[in-house]
């Protein structure tokens, strides 16, 4: 299991991962936790990797349906809807086993950011920050104690990382995390050189 | 089709109730899913769809024109499309029908851009009666809708 936090903003969405590797051989920054869906849109899991591909194949498919049915960019909560839906039918098929992920999704429509969880069983939840995976107790109490409602973007990266470095193990540096960002210009994934310059403003 | 959103249809009797079922059916379920008004442009983007789904089969025999207010800003907004789901948006008006060769000419000359409400209404039934007075096909009453 990984850990990973998410942190909504006034003004934009953080997500913060970790992204570590087993063995210092192993190429950083090939395959990625935080990948985009839309334009509007990001994803990230804690769980197993390739059963989370699947599902952001199935995403992005699905946002790229909508918009050509509706030539509209999906709302993020529909996308939600329809993604748990996947997960739903995947826990009562035959053949098939449940998904073995938890998603995070994040999003940016009628202008405001929002944030929403979703599990293998299908149920979903909306958050205004929350954590998952390895350490989620700590990283929900930490954020609970941080969190406040006109927090800037760039206060929110800080604390999202802040809640990452809680039992972090290790040295934490721009190679071994990931964030993603998500505002009114969409969403990105930061580049280990932005990273970096967040790191160094931690203590 | 709600209350600041007007379908109009024209061509084959049959088509139309056909594409109005289903287009109602469409439209019902979006509102249920997503809760919210559709903005006209979004539905007009639906109909098409239906519409180019049987674009090499048999297709339904209409001629669609979409009228609507933006459900947030009230802008209003008017697309026309072919049978095949076309779609042409000009921002100043659309005609649809028997007698469109007429109402084109009329409409180009009688409208002009932001126009009142009583002013437009005017115009456009002028519009309407004289078309179907050329055009021996057409008639049997008028009825315009002001939103």
């Amino acid at each position: 299991m990984y850990k990973l936090y998410f942190c909504v903003a006034s003004n934009g969405i953080v997500v913060a991962t970790e992204n570590k590797h087993k063995s210092i051989l192993y190429e950083e920054h090939s395959v990625h936790k935080v990948v985009m869906i839309t334009n509007h849109i990001g994803m990230v899991y804690s769980g197993m990797g390739p059963d989370y591909r699947l599902l952001v194949k199935r995403a992005r498919k699905m946002a790229q349906q909508y918009y050509l049915v509706y030539n509209e960019p999906i709302p993020t909560a529909q996308l939600v809807q329809r993604v748990a839906m996947v997960m739903q039918e995947y826990t009562q098929s035959g053949g098939v086993r449940p998904f073995g992920v938890s998603l995070l999704i994040c999003g940016w429509d009628n202008d405001r950011p929002y944030l929403f969880q979703c599990d293998p069983s299908g149920a979903y939840f909306a958050w205004k920050a929350t954590a998952m995976g390895k350490n989620y107790v700590n990283g929900k109490t930490f954020l609970e104690k941080r969190y406040s409602e006109d927090l800037e973007l760039d206060d929110a990266v800080h604390t999202a990382i802040l809640t990452l470095k809680e039992g972090f193990e290790g040295q934490m540096t721009a190679d071994n995390i990931e964030v993603g960002i998500c505002d009114a210009q969409g969403f990105r994934r930061l580049d280990p050189s932005n990273v970096k310059d967040y790191l160094a403003n931690i203590p | 089709m709600g209350p600041r959103m007007y379908l109009g249809l024209t061509g084959l009797a049959t088509d139309i109730k056909t594409c109005h079922d289903k287009l109602k059916f469409r439209l019902n379920l979006y509102n249920l899913r997503e809760g919210r008004d559709i903005h006209p442009k979004t539905f007009a983007s639906i109909v098409s769809n239906m519409l180019y789904e049987k674009r090499f089969g048999s297709y339904y025999l209409v001629e669609p024109v979409v009228a609507g207010l933006d459900p947030l800003s009230y802008t209003p907004y008017v697309v026309s499309m072919d049978i095949i789901g076309c779609l042409s948006e000009p921002d100043s008006f659309v005609v649809a029908g028997t007698c469109s060769r007429q109402l084109y000419g009329l409409c180009e000359a009688l409208w002009e851009p932001d126009l009142e409400p009583d002013d437009l209404f005017e115009r456009i039934s002028q519009a309407l009666v004289n078309s179907c007075d050329r055009d021996a096909i057409s008639g049997c009453g008028v009825v315009v809708h002001l939103m």
